[in-house]
């Protein structure tokens, strides 16, 4: 396959950025879209100029940190996949790619494609943990009587690995996808519903600090997340935000 | 509580509730209006009774307005914010790809509707505010339904009001149903409630439309 790649060139946060396009031919379509990349890469070295920097680490679909806007969604135009798993047969020879940056002013630039996710951090932070006793005398996990169906509903939730599409992809760059799926995974489990007040409080405040927009129920978030994370996830935060404000 | 109040899911909330308050009102206005086409009479009384009414002209009608106001406002706060949190646009961005042209593009239509609200404020409510308020005209119940008929006759402002109505029907697409999702309602009942909500928003301007081009129509 031979394609023209246009690309987001950023040096850092502080200068602005542009598209750059390259052509780059030979292409298999077996490759993953992050061989591809390092295909290019390998051109662009050999011939002197600056790689394009982009996240990435296990290229196989669970770490999330691999974070591209490929022609116009996040993840590229597959369902249910990172970055890492977008194959270049889902493209057609001679076609024009477009490549950007997850665009959020919560994600700033650090350079090219790779963005600054840490806002997601604080917010786990402020709430998205079980304080667990683990000095030894910890209770096992299955003598918890726990419901089949929410055990389900918490682990579907907890497949949330955090890349950013729901950011990325939501026309208000709202996070509240991956906040939900955060609160849920806990809110449904009788460890984490101790803490569950303060944790959809501070979590909620921390993603408004951020400067995360505000969602709309446009539903893009779901369509696009690799995981398939439910707009469920949202209504039960509302839910939980709600009741946990009332409390106080 | 006053974070609560100021944060992104209070304004969500507050959203939700004032819409689905317009809705109610939609509905309500949309029976009485639906009675022009059945019986003079009975338009000539339920329009009498709800221009004369205490409760309704001094609680409900000032309750209606705040709703609206407080709609709109906050949507048009609540877009300027969510457009803020992204400065550099994309250049490719295949919004189709995952959501529909309704939810994306709330503000146009709210907009249009808006506009609309304007007009209609011109055709009726100033001129009923004029009758019973400043020129204290008296009383007259059989009054209402030559005034509506006679607003029907210009093909452009029959126009304005059609493109109006298809307007509000794509705002309800969305909206209605986003209300409950906004409140926590995610459950076993969400496709009755999206089949619900959708022939509302269809069905209630559709049948707009048709009394505004009824009486357009029957009106020569």
């Amino acid at each position: 396959m031979n394609l023209t790649l246009k690309i987001w060139r950023q040096a850092n946060a502080n200068v602005k950025g542009k598209m750059e396009t390259y052509p780059i031919e030979n292409v298999s379509p077996d490759m993953s879209f992050l061989e591809m990349m390092d295909v290019l890469n390998e051109g662009l070295i050999s011939k002197g100029i600056d790689p394009v920097a982009f996240d990435h680490d296990c290229r196989e679909g669970i770490c999330g940190m691999c974070s591209m806007y490929i022609n116009g969604e996040a993840h590229g135009p597959d369902r249910l996949v990172t970055t890492c798993q977008l194959h270049m047969r889902k493209f057609k020879d001679g076609e024009t790619i477009t490549i950007e940056p997850f665009r959020a002013n919560a994600f700033p630039v650090i350079k090219d494609l790779a963005v600054d996710r840490s806002a997601f951090d604080r917010i786990q932070h402020a709430g998205g943990f079980v304080s667990v006793n683990t000095s030894g005398n910890t209770q096992d996990a299955n003598a918890i009587p726990i419901d089949k169906h929410d055990a389900d509903k918490a682990f579907d939730a907890a497949t949330c690995i955090g890349c950013g599409a729901c950011v990325a992809s939501c026309k208000n760059a709202s996070a509240m996808l991956f906040v939900s799926a955060k609160v849920s995974q806990y809110a449904l489990l009788p460890q984490g519903k101790v803490e569950a007040t303060d944790r959809v409080l501070n979590m909620v405040k921390q993603m408004d600090e951020e400067g995360f927009g505000n969602c709309t129920n446009t539903g893009a978030c779901e369509v696009e997340c690799p995981k398939g994370i439910s707009l469920e996830n949202i209504a039960r935060m509302n839910r939980e935000y709600l009741g946990a404000s009332l409390k106080g | 509580m006053s974070s609560t109040i100021s944060s992104s899911l209070a304004r969500k909330y507050a959203m939700a509730i004032s819409g689905l308050f317009l809705v109610v009102f939609l509905f309500q206005h949309f029976t009485i209006n639906l009675t022009s086409v059945i019986s003079e009479t009975l338009f000539n009384q339920l329009s009498h009774f709800m221009g004369n009414n205490p409760l309704i002209q001094f609680i409900l009608q000032p309750i209606l307005i705040f709703g609206v106001i407080f709609h709109f406002v906050m949507g048009f706060v609540l877009e300027i914010k969510n457009r803020q949190s992204r400065s550099v646009k994309y250049a490719s961005n295949n919004g189709a790809a995952n959501s529909t042209w309704m939810s994306r593009n709330m503000i146009l239509s709210g907009a249009v509707v808006l506009s609309f609200l304007g007009l209609h404020f011109y055709d009726f409510w100033i001129p009923e505010m004029n009758y019973k308020y400043v020129e204290v005209l008296p009383l007259n119940p059989d009054r209402y339904f030559e005034e509506t008929i006679h607003k029907f006759e210009s093909p452009i402002r029959v126009s304005l009001y059609v493109i109006s109505f298809v307007f509000l029907a794509l705002h309800l697409m969305h909206g209605f149903a986003s209300s409950f999702q906004s409140l926590g309602a995610n459950n076993k009942y969400t496709r009755a409630i999206k089949g619900a909500t959708t022939a509302f928003a269809v069905g209630i301007p559709a049948g707009f439309i048709f009394i505004a081009l009824f009486h357009h129509l029957t009106a020569f």
